[in-house]
């Protein structure tokens, strides 16, 4: 630096005036635009796709809602709504990759760990004799339980989805009608959405090679049909329905319980409610 | 809680969906390629833009070791992506609340930016070549002056205006593209081992010391293969910038570690049985301790005796080759360690590193040194060499 010229200073200093002037003037445009920006980005945006409608011209869909309910206190861990799932949508038919689990909560005596697994646990596994099949070992026979209960699991298609936000291409969006789809035809496989949500509900699809997870079977909510899940529970602890008819199942289940929803503190919103889950359940 | 064998082994309680590991070691390649590009461009910068002499027989080959590890940044992403032919979607339609969407954009921008500085960096070369040759390559070199061989006092003028305005461009540009590398991690609120706002500053200053040690041992290889003396004034200058941000990062990444375990949030009982357990070796060991720390108190004893020649140059090299392990080791815990706590807050996972196939170890090591090869042609066609040039300018 030393070295230089007068000469060279001065055309240095010009030249870092006219940079200065030109930051400001960039700075004044990217302040206003942020104020335009900053909404958009944030967690809460809401995301929902345009179109007039989706899927058939038939349906509607600024006229629904879609919620769902889980009664964790009438869940039996059949499992059923795991085989039906995987059937009607054709999910891998592995031990490790679902789009609805259930997940037993057991409290033994004299223990103060809570012991909890799903159905993919190896065990499990080993009980129901296939990858294909599903069914929960009767690993606590021999022992005392204090307190156990199962919690059925799906995506909680959320009106803040961190999965839509971090999608680079918008191949997974937000329906008017409040279900989080993925375009198999556009998504490129980068996982990101695996990673950014908090449930865990989302898993990569090694036959497609896209980001695959719960629809609440969508082809069949917008025929009037309910979710296969709910379809098949035997006992009523799913619940499905549309938010905007005040006499709607889901409606009336959350009209007549306390729900509450997983992790809250995420600032997701999730749309699946719950009734009777215990503090470690996340 | 026993160990149950799966497709990764786990303990406790993990979300089904979670037993298999969705982002590889090519993910980690991936931050740890562009965080070298960053801190090598930040050496040439160093020069171009704030005057450092004594860094003048490096600059141009940081130059175009940024470039030759840039052209290499895609290729990890490319390679783990379910649909790598659609790759495009991203850049087309980018959907604009995504971190990840504006890549495309960050890295053409910057390539092009590096692109157009190596081309005048090098201008007065590649005339003289043009001129001179009348070979294929001369005809390589014509087509390069792009019909420009104006190569007068004037004209040099220009140019040099030109390099100082891309340098400064570059500096936001190159920081920005590892920052925001960063932040994809930190931005991501479902893991409590990346969501974390110093994450992106964390990720910057190691990317800058991993590119200033990666500039000495190419450096002092390239003196060695080329058998001419190394210029150990250039050395000192490139281990004091190592110095001074290795400081930075090892306060920044202390800062961060000791918050997330005094806030002890829900979850942090299995972060702790994490790094007390599975983490200790590769984290408190390999990372901080080898990798930073040692080097840290190696370099303060050299400045602090005033170690020169051979000693300085041998002890600076061991010292930059430890801190570019340590980097690595820190995009491997927080990209694979990420994974490695379940989102349950309640059970821990292993991460299976395959040494073969698409996504093994032997690809990320190909992918880490493929671009030295580039390097190696690029210097053969651009020489960036300034033997004995600047330190007594210094």
């Amino acid at each position: 630096m030393t070295k230089n010229s007068k000469p060279a200073l001065a055309a240095r200093r010009a030249f870092l005036a006219k940079l200065g002037g030109a930051a400001t003037c960039a700075g004044a445009a990217v302040g206003a635009a942020a104020l335009g920006v900053i909404p958009n980005v944030s967690a809460k945006t809401e995301a929902a796709a345009d179109g007039a409608s989706f899927p058939t011209k038939d349906y509607d869909w600024t006229k629904h809602e879609w919620g769902f309910g889980v009664d964790a206190t009438k869940c039996i861990g059949c499992l059923r709504c795991v085989e039906a799932c995987k059937r009607e949508n054709d999910v891998p038919a592995n031990a490790h990759q679902f789009r609805t689990w259930v997940e037993r909560y057991v409290h033994l005596d004299g223990d103060e760990q809570v012991h909890i697994d799903s159905q993919q646990d190896p065990v499990n596994i080993a009980a129901s004799g296939s990858e294909k099949t599903f069914r929960f070992a009767n690993r606590y026979k021999d022992a005392k339980v204090y307190k156990a209960f199962f919690v059925p699991k799906l995506c909680n298609h959320c009106t803040h989805p961190s999965c839509v936000q971090v999608c680079p291409t918008g191949a997974t969006f937000r329906t008017k009608d409040g279900v989080v789809l993925v375009d198999p035809t556009y998504c490129i496989g980068c996982r990101y959405c695996v990673q950014a949500c908090p449930y865990g509900a989302r898993f990569f699809n090694e036959e497609t090679h896209v980001a695959d997870k719960c629809t609440w079977c969508y082809h069949r909510i917008t025929k009037g049909l309910r979710p296969a899940c709910v379809e098949v529970c035997p006992v009523g602890a799913r619940i499905f329905g549309d938010q905007k008819d005040p006499d709607s199942p889901i409606s009336l289940f959350i009209r007549n319980n306390r729900v509450q929803v997983l992790k809250a503190e995420m600032g997701n919103a999730p749309n699946v409610f719950y009734v009777g889950i215990d503090k470690e359940v996340n | 809680m026993e160990p149950i064998l799966h497709l990764a082994p786990y303990t406790g309680w993990v979300y089904p969906n979670e037993t298999v590991f969705e982002w590889s070691i090519l993910i980690a390649v991936y931050p740890y390629i562009t965080g070298l590009v960053a801190g090598a461009f930040t050496v040439s910068s160093l020069y171009q833009v704030f005057g450092f002499e004594r860094l003048k027989p490096v600059a141009h080959l940081a130059l175009l070791t940024s470039l030759s590890f840039m052209i290499f940044v895609p290729m990890p992403l490319l390679l783990h992506l379910g649909h790598p032919e659609r790759a495009f979607n991203a850049v087309l339609t980018p959907h604009l609340t995504s971190a990840m969407a504006m890549f495309g954009f960050f890295a053409s921008f910057y390539v092009v930016l590096l692109i157009i500085e190596t081309w005048f960096a090098n201008r007065p070369f590649i005339v003289a070549q043009a001129q001179q040759r009348s070979d294929l390559l001369g005809r390589f070199y014509r087509l390069l002056t792009l019909g420009s061989d104006d190569v007068s006092e004037y004209a040099m003028r220009f140019d040099k205006k030109w390099i100082f305005a891309l340098a400064v461009i570059g500096i936001p540009a190159a920081h920005g593209l590892h920052g925001y590398v960063g932040f994809m991690y930190g931005s991501v609120k479902a893991r409590e081992w990346w969501s974390s706002d110093l994450m992106a500053v964390i990720f910057l200053f190691s990317a800058i010391i991993s590119g200033v040690s990666l500039l000495v041992v190419l450096y002092v290889a390239s003196c060695k293969l080329r058998r001419v003396p190394i210029d150990v004034a250039c050395v000192k200058g490139l281990a004091y910038t190592i110095w001074g941000f290795i400081m930075v990062a090892l306060v920044l990444e202390g800062l961060e570690f000791a918050s997330m375990i005094y806030k002890g949030v829900e979850g942090v009982d299995m972060i702790i049985q994490y790094v007390t357990g599975p983490l200790l070796i590769p984290y408190f060991v390999l990372q901080i301790g080898i990798g930073a720390v040692t080097p840290l108190l190696w370099l303060s004893y050299m400045i602090w005796r005033g170690s020169s020649g051979k000693a300085l140059v041998v002890g600076v090299t061991v010292c930059a080759s430890l801190v570019l392990f340590s980097v690595f080791m820190m995009r491997w815990n927080v990209v694979i360690g990420g994974q490695e706590i379940s989102k349950t807050g309640k059970g821990l996972l292993s991460y299976q590193l395959p040494f073969f196939g698409k996504e093994g170890a032997l690809m990320a090591i190909v992918l880490i040194l493929a671009p030295i090869a580039v390097l190696f042609g690029l210097t053969r066609l651009f020489p960036p060499w300034a033997d004995g040039a600047a330190h007594t300018q210094a």
